[in-house]
Parts: C-alpha cells; sequence; structure tokens
C-alpha cells in the first residue's frame, strides 16, 4: 500500500469525475448512491491511512521526483486524524443532504467530492505552495457550494466571500514569494530545517513573509478583527454545506499550526516564535468578540456561527502557548468543536423546518411537530459544545485549562469560562425561546426526514464516544502533536528509510 | 536599474488594485483583482531573482534562471484566471439578482440622491 497517502485525495476526485459521466449524471439517485459510496471508501482509506501514519510518517513523493524539488506529500498523524475527521463530517453532511438539500442544483454531488479534495489536500500536502493549490480547489468548490440553492442572500453573501478569499489568496502569494526568495525552498519539512539558517540580510523579508501568512491564515480560520464574513456566510448556505464549512476554519487552524509552530516555531533560530505573541490579545479579542456575538444572535443558525468564533478563539489559546501539551489537547478540543458545530448547522435546519415561516428566528411561532425529539437532540449538542460535563466539550476545555500554567492561567481562565458562560446564557434563550415560547396549539405535522436525522445523530454521537475513548484520542494527538514540535532534521535524513519514512 | 523598474512596477500594481478593491461597485473590484493577481505574479516571478540572457535549462546558456518560481507563476496564473472568470459571473449574477451593482446588494441612499442612476436603472 505505498500509495495510500494520495488515496483520500485521489478517491473523491475520481468520484466526483464519474458523477459527471453520463451513466451517473442523469439521475438524483444514481449521483447519490454513487457519492455516499465514494464517500465511504473514502472514509475506510482515511482510517487506515491514520493506523499506518501512526507507526512512521508517510512520506509520499508524487511521480517519484525526490524533494525537495518535487513535491510530497507528508503523511504524519496530525494531518491523517484531520483527514479522517473531514470525511467523517463530510460522510455525515452528505447523508443529510440527500434528504432534499442536493435537489437545489446539478452539481451538488460532484461539487462535494471536490471540496473534499481541496481540505484533504490541505491537510496532506507536505508543500507550502501546494496547500495554496489546495487551498484554491477547496474555495472555488466552496464558491458554488455556497450560492447552491440560489437566492439574493446567498449571492450576495457568495460576492463578499469570494473577493476576500481572492484577496486572501493574493496575499499568500506574496508571502510564498517572500518565502522562497529568501529561503529558497518551498518544502515544508526543508524550510522547517533552514529557516534557522537564514542570512541576516533576508531576516527582515522573511518576517515580512511570516506575517503575511498569519494574515492569510487568520482570515480563513475567521480570526478577529478578520472574522465578519464568517456568520453571514455561514448563514446563507443551506445546511449541509454550512455544516461542512465547519472545518474550514478548522483547515486555517491547521496552517497556522504547521507554519507557526513547525516551520517558524522553536527551532526556527532568528525567525523563531514571531507571531506567538500577537496571537495571545487576538486569541483573547476572538473569544470575547465571539461570546459577545453569540448573545447578540437573532436566529440559531446565527448563534452557531457564533460559537464557531468561540471555538476558533479556544483553539488560538492553544497554539499561543506553544507547548507538546496545548496542542495535543488543542487538537482533541478541534475534533470536538468541528463536529459538534456541524451537527448544530444540521439541527437548526431541522428545527426550521418544522416551524414554518419563523424558521430558526428567535421569535414565538408555532410549536414543533416533533417537539420531545428535536428538543432532546438540541439540549445535548448545547451541553456539548458549551462544555458542560459528561460530553466532549468539558473534556477538551478542562484539558486546555490545565495545560496552561502560571500567568497564562490569568489571561486564559476567565476568558474561556465567561466566554463558555455567555453561551450557556445564550444557547438557553435559545432553546426556551424555540421550544417553550409557542404561540397557537396547532403544530406543523410534516415529521422531520429520517436522512437528515440521521446525519445529526451520526455527528451528536460521536461526542459522547469521545469521552469514552477520550484515553485513546489523547494518546492519538500527544503522538500528533510530539511530531509537529519534534526538532526538524534534513531531509536527506527524513527520506532514508531508517527514520521510517517511505515513498 | 532593472530592480527598481520592477519594484516600482509591482508596487504600482498592487496600489491600483487594492485602491480598486476598495470601491462600491462590483466591476471595479473585479479589475482591481485582476490587477492585484498581475502584481502577484510578477513579484512571484522576481522571488528566483532577475536576471537577463539567463536560460531555466541546462546547457541552453552560460547564467541560469530559477525554474521552480517560472513554474509557480504559471499555476498562479492558471488559478488567478479561473477565479476571475468566477469573479465576473457572480458579479453579473449578483446584478441580475439583487437589481444594482453595489457590493452590499443595496445602493446607500445619499448615493441614490447623488446620481440619480439607479433609479432609472430601476425601471429599465
Amino acid at each position: 500500500m505505498a500509495h495510500l497517502p494520495i488515496l483520500p485525495i485521489l478517491i473523491p476526485l475520481l468520484t466526483a469525475l464519474l458523477l459527471l459521466l453520463p451513466p451517473l449524471t442523469t439521475s438524483l439517485l444514481r449521483q447519490r448512491l454513487a457519492s455516499c459510496i465514494g464517500m465511504g471508501i473514502t472514509l475506510l482509506v482515511s482510517i487506515l491511512l491514520l493506523q499506518t501514519s501512526l507507526d512512521g510518517t508517510q512520506i509520499y513523493a508524487l511521480g517519484d521526483w525526490q524533494p525537495p524539488f518535487g513535491i510530497v506529500l507528508w503523511a504524519d498523524p496530525m494531518a491523517t486524524l484531520l483527514v479522517t475527521l473531514c470525511t467523517i463530517l463530510a460522510f455525515a453532511t452528505l447523508l443529510s443532504s440527500v434528504g432534499g438539500h442536493d435537489k437545489g442544483g446539478m452539481f451538488f454531488h460532484p461539487l462535494f467530492q471536490f471540496q473534499i479534495v481541496g481540505i484533504n489536500g490541505a491537510f496532506l500536502t507536505g508543500d507550502l505552495f501546494n496547500l495554496f493549490v489546495f487551498f484554491e480547489i477547496l474555495l472555488i468548490a466552496s464558491y458554488a457550494l455556497l450560492i447552491h440553492g440560489g437566492g439574493k442572500e446567498k449571492t450576495q453573501a457568495g460576492f463578499h466571500y469570494v473577493t476576500l478569499n481572492l484577496l486572501g489568496s493574493a496575499f499568500f502569494l506574496f508571502a510564498l514569494g517572500i518565502i522562497y526568495g529568501t529561503l529558497g525552498t518551498l518544502n515544508m519539512a526543508d524550510l522547517a530545517y533552514k529557516a534557522s539558517q537564514i542570512h541576516a540580510d533576508d531576516q527582515q523579508l522573511a518576517r515580512t513573509g511570516v506575517f503575511l501568512l498569519l494574515v492569510v491564515f487568520g482570515l480563513k480560520a475567521a480570526i478577529l478583527p478578520l472574522h465578519f464574513w464568517l456568520s453571514r456566510t455561514y448563514g446563507a448556505a443551506v445546511a449541509p454545506i454550512a455544516a461542512l464549512f465547519a472545518i474550514m476554519t478548522k483547515v486555517g487552524i491547521y496552517s497556522l499550526y504547521r507554519v507557526h509552530i513547525m516551520i517558524f516555531g522553536d527551532h526556527a533560530g532568528d525567525l523563531a516564535n514571531l507571531v506567538i505573541p500577537w496571537l495571545w490579545p487576538l486569541a483573547l479579542l476572538t473569544l470575547a468578540f465571539g461570546a459577545i456575538g453569540a448573545l447578540a444572535a437573532r436566529r440559531l443558525r446565527d448563534l452557531t456561527s457564533w460559537l464557531v468564533v468561540v471555538s476558533v478563539g479556544t483553539l488560538l489559546f492553544s497554539i499561543a502557548m506553544n507547548r507538546v501539551d496545548a496542542t495535543a489537547t488543542g487538537l482533541y478540543y478541534l475534533i470536538h468543536s468541528t463536529l459538534i458545530s456541524g451537527a448544530l448547522y444540521l439541527l437548526s435546519d431541522l428545527i426550521a423546518t418544522q416551524r414554518g415561516q419563523a424558521a430558526d428566528r428567535f421569535v414565538s411561532a408555532r410549536p414543533l411537530g416533533q417537539n420531545a425529539l428535536l428538543g432532546a437532540l438540541f439540549v445535548i449538542c448545547a451541553l456539548t459544545v458549551v462544555g458542560m460535563p459528561p460530553l466532549s466539550g468539558f473534556v477538551g476545555k478542562l484539558g486546555l485549562m490545565q495545560v496552561a500554567d502560571g500567568l497564562e492561567r490569568l489571561w486564559f481562565w476567565p476568558v474561556l469560562l465567561i466566554g463558555g458562560l455567555l453561551s450557556i446564557i445564550a444557547l438557553s434563550r435559545a432553546g426556551t425561546t424555540i421550544f417553550w415560547r409557542v404561540r397557537g396549539n396547532k403544530p406543523g405535522n410534516e415529521p422531520v426526514c429520517r436522512w437528515q436525522l440521521s446525519g445529526v445523530i451520526i455527528l451528536i454521537v460521536l461526542s459522547p464516544l469521545m469521552v469514552i475513548f477520550g484515553e485513546s484520542i489523547l494518546q492519538l494527538s500527544y503522538q500528533a502533536a510530539s511530531a509537529l514540535h519534534a526538532p526538524p532534521a534534513p531531509l536527506t535524513e527524513m527520506l532514508s528509510p531508517a527514520t521510517g519514512g517511505q515513498n | 536599474m532593472m530592480e527598481g523598474m520592477f519594484a516600482f512596477a509591482v508596487g504600482l500594481l498592487t496600489a491600483a488594485g487594492i485602491f480598486l478593491i476598495l470601491r462600491q461597485r462590483t466591476f471595479p473590484i473585479v479589475v482591481g483583482i485582476t490587477m492585484l493577481s498581475y502584481a502577484v505574479n510578477l513579484f512571484l516571478f522576481s522571488s528566483g531573482r532577475l536576471t537577463t540572457n539567463g536560460a531555466a535549462i541546462l546547457g541552453q546558456s552560460e547564467g541560469y534562471a530559477d525554474p521552480l518560481p517560472q513554474a509557480l507563476v504559471l499555476t498562479a496564473i492558471v488559478i488567478g484566471f479561473a477565479m476571475t472568470a468566477f469573479v465576473v459571473i457572480l458579479a453579473m449574477r449578483a446584478r441580475a439578482d439583487l437589481g444594482n451593482d453595489h457590493v452590499d446588494g443595496r445602493v446607500p441612499a445619499e448615493d441614490e440622491k447623488d446620481s440619480g442612476l439607479t433609479g432609472r436603472r430601476k425601471v429599465l
């Protein structure tokens, strides 16, 4: 299985191409079937890849061109863990989209697969320019998916989203040009090794490049003050797409880990930890702003978007702490928050369909047809997302609070706890309005779509599972984090079979 | 001299691009994005250092140019082209869906008074 690392990119790509060809493209049923089967195979392959990567980082040289000149895929535990997370989320959202949201346009399923190509590729690539290319693949798929279904609100949100991201891509290319010009390579492992040997004349220029990368990833991850696009974009997209987009901010966070911890981290000599001091205030403001936004939200969808901003703020703290244990617990929290925000987006759509005209706005409306079922799911989601015991949010937040030490606690604890309190207030207000403040006695009588429900339930069930198997997931994320923080070795050493590298 | 000219061109294109992206209507924004991507492509090209008479193939000239930035620029041009095409279509769709070409989808009240154009557009 020497070709395993590329399969999570190749399988969705092939599925997408098959979906565009005649026997499949003509019938929605066949499209759905093929799309789900393709996603199932991708899921199996990524779990397999995760298992193999635990025995040693898999290095896959595309076309057997040797790095640093050729492009490599770098399947280390962190990348494969996130690929698995992405495919699980994608599988659940795909199931829920089969419930009817995929009818809004002809190319929903191919685009969905292309989106997965981009996200998996961004996680797996070991080359900074290739990261840009996969960013563009996932972005162009997301532009089309965002306006899927059509309508004024989507076009308007879409134009802002596209313009901002094109601007971000331009900055990304400027940064890459600077980094290539000063360090002479774009391979991530090679960069990590060469960063400390930078010539003194080039240092100032390289610093500019590193900070430009912070801006680019900050835009993707929705860090304050670059977060304004998020709530509007995610609010406009159809529910399964919004749920899938829950991982897109995490792609930004992943790139921050990769670039600012692995490449320009502790071992980068004069370029070491440049952005870390900036991340503290940014994390604090992002978290605080997210919590305030959650209080001000008027729809369940917007509330979820602001909770995504809160989770981004929390994750930024874990980057800012810049230690193995902080990164490990941060990874655990990342997995938890991605899954649960996906579940909340899907659930808010289920609630909106049962409330008729009022949709998911916080106004009194007719009672829900399946009050007990949806109410129970909402309570579980709410408890998980704010981090109440015994669900996964609690484990994640507690872990992060424990790894903060000394003066860090003074920053981190009050903001995280008050942010959590504000989230509880916002969510309980949302819950009481939607489920209890009803007008009239005639509940909507259409039952929830089974496919949509199954998507929500898969994502919610994963939360208690993350607590039950918490030990092994944390072990896994420790392994991933220690690989990320390990001192860089020269490329030639990494490629020799003695260190476990394969190609 | 060559470096100075080159840097000036990149800077001018970037400045013009950013200025246009900050405008209110969608068309200048699309043009601004295009200019910015020109600036980016030139900039990427220069990251391999500027040389004259340097071929990127061994044995063809005395000095050699770094082939990697050229490959990067090629990729960036292709991607930038696709993205520009998409944003043009999106801007046209926004004009059709929203009835105006303002980035926010509605023209602020004071602008409407000043230009007097939007009213007529709505009728058309």
